[in-house]
């Protein structure tokens, strides 16, 4: 798969000298759903900001789809969408005007019939007619997204869109997005829902604190994801462990008074009931036992706290 | 160029002054008739004419100078503020619009909503006060550019304000009494010597008496003036709108 935007060296520090990003180097690939994830402040509008021209970079170089975004912006941005994280609309104009403003601002000529199709996905058409100030917040967010999508655009970014809405209605978006996919729309979306990049995304990327600590494929996460932990409670704590029980997976708590061994759910053979005959048969007993499944949140949290 | 995107905010600008025709058309239309009445019928009627013009004629090339100098300063600042004010400016930086498309459209917009309402003052001051045309080309001319120029220095005080006061601070504060102190309702040669003088710094006496020319053939100063007057002034806040966009300026953090 090829590459549809690249970043190289991307840095901001905005006026108030405070550095939001610092040497950002990411590559998205044609058609994928990539989910950016960081905590609050990480930086991932700052990043989106950039790559749509609304923050100036300090400094690096964004290609998308082998239009530069300075020298060759209207080629770029044609092939932009953007939903913002923030419901930044003027409320006194219909939905129907604000989306045929949309497509001519990006240079469209008009196709009333493609914006009559758009709203209808979204369930807007009913609505056409209505200002956007009668609209419930949850319709207000999908008027931005159809905005969006009203230049028929090949990359859409989404600004956490599932902050603040109901879970119907986050199910839906679910369903377009990957319906989007399947047109072949690139799809850049940030999020706080680690579900959510865990069901939709192809690829994840996590950012903190202006800084991207890891770009992963899914299922690669998701192996890290398989794996778990086994406590063993013992009944009296010992001082070591037997040298026919000495291995990599294994380890003795510090105050001596449990195992953790460690195994993956992907293998077919965790080999816990060996471990347990092997304990057995070593005269170490056990009064309980806990097992435990590390989650993308763990991974994410444990990134955060690491690098930082 | 892409003219569906200038096409698109032109029309979105027209459409907002549409949609508060009465605060942008029967306001300004009545408050001019108002000062037509109190000004040219009640009052004018006891001042003598001003070189050989009745007051009430005299005065409706200022006051619909300005009208279109108010109009088109808060038109263009409100068109350029909203957006910033409500965030909806995130879709234009982020279209495939330039600078100078994003002006054009917005100052287009502002000034063609001017000019139709100086056309229609012009025909509501025929009601109350007797006037001609002499030069109505020349007259058409000094309205459009002097809406194109103003709409020009409303955008950068759009681009410029902070807040809603900030953004009419400069109409009340400076526009309103430039134009009252620039000739409106007299004649600057009826001012003391040393005034004219002072006087000639204000760049609204120039717009004022060059249109008052377009009317009636006289002015304070040589029409050719006027004209170079209003071609330094909207050059200035070209050049102004343009290092504002190359800098990003207010626009991008
Ligand atoms: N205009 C600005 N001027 C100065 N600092 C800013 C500006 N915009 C954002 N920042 C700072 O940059 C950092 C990153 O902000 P950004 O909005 O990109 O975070 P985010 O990852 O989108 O957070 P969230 O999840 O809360 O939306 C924050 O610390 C923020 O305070
Ligand atoms: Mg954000």
């Amino acid at each position: 798969m090829s590459d549809i935007l690249t970043l190289e060296g991307v840095d901001k520090t905005y006026d108030t000298g405070f550095n939001a990003l610092s040497n950002i180097n990411l590559s998205i690939r044609r058609g994928e759903i990539f989910a950016l994830l960081g905590p609050n402040g990480a930086g991932k509008t700052t990043l989106i900001g950039i790559i749509c021209g609304i923050v100036n970079a300090t400094a690096g170089r964004i290609v998308v789809d082998s239009h530069d975004t300075q020298n060759d912006f209207r080629q770029a941005r044609k092939q932009i969408g953007l939903v913002p994280q923030e419901l930044s609309i003027n409320i006194f104009d219909s939905v129907w005007n604000t989306v045929h403003f949309s497509r001519g601002l990006f240079g469209c000529p008009p196709d009333d019939a493609y914006l009559e199709q758009l709203l209808k996905n979204l369930s807007l058409w009913e609505k056409k007619d209505s200002r956007i100030m009668a609209l419930s917040g949850g319709m207000k967010r999908r008027v931005l997204i159809a905005k969006a999508l009203a230049h028929q655009p090949t990359i859409l970014f989404l600004d956490e869109p599932t902050a603040g809405v109901d879970v119907e209605l986050r199910r839906e978006m679910w369903a377009m997005i990957r319906r989007l996919r399947g047109e072949g729309v690139t799809i850049i979306l940030t999020t706080h829902y680690i579900e959510e990049a865990e069901d939709m995304a192809d690829r994840i990327g996590v950012i903190n604190k202006g800084k991207l600590m890891l770009v992963e494929d899914k299922h690669a996460l998701m192996r890290e994801l398989g794996r778990k932990s086994l406590t063993v409670l013992l009944s009296k704590p010992i001082t070591q462990l037997p040298t026919e029980l000495m291995r990599d997976d294994l380890q003795l708590a510090d105050d001596g008074a449990s195992l953790i061994y460690h195994y993956s759910t992907a293998e077919t053979d965790s080999g816990v009931s060996e471990l347990l005959a092997q304990l057995q048969s070593a005269g170490i007993h056990y009064q309980d036992l806990q097992t435990r499944q590390s989650s993308l949140e763990e991974i994410f949290v444990s990134l955060v706290e690491e690098k930082a | 160029m892409n003219h569906y995107g200038i096409k698109a905010i032109y029309c979105y600008e027209l459409a907002r002054a549409w949609r508060t025709i009465m605060q942008s058309i029967a306001s300004p239309v009545l408050s001019t008739s108002l000062y037509f009445i109190v000004f040219g019928s009640a009052i004018g009627s006891r001042i003598v004419e001003i070189d050989g013009i009745s007051y009430g004629a005299f005065i409706v090339p200022g006051l619909l100078m300005l009208t279109i100098l108010t109009e088109s300063t808060s038109n263009a600042s409100f068109g350029i503020y909203m957006p910033k004010f409500t965030g909806s400016i995130y879709e234009i930086l982020s279209a495939p619009v330039s600078g100078a498309e994003i002006v054009i459209g917005y100052v287009g917009a502002a000034a063609t909503k001017s000019v139709i309402l100086g056309l229609i003052i012009l025909l509501t001051a025929r009601l109350f006060v007797d006037y001609s045309i002499m030069h109505p080309l020349w007259m058409l001319m000094f309205l459009i550019l002097t809406a194109l120029t103003f709409s020009l220095l409303g955008f950068l005080i759009g681009l410029w304000a902070n807040s809603f006061e900030q953004l009419q601070i400069i109409p009340m504060m400076v526009i309103a009494p430039l134009t009252f102190l620039g000739g409106t309702f007299y004649s600057i040669t009826m001012l003391p010597e040393f005034w004219q003088k002072v006087t000639l710094l204000n760049p609204v006496v120039y717009l004022v008496s060059g249109f008052r020319w377009s009317f009636y053939g006289s002015a304070d100063v040589h029409v050719g003036v006027s004209l170079g007057m209003i071609a330094l002034f909207m050059a200035i806040c070209i050049a102004a709108i343009t290092w504002v966009f190359s800098t990003g300026y207010k626009l991008k953090p």
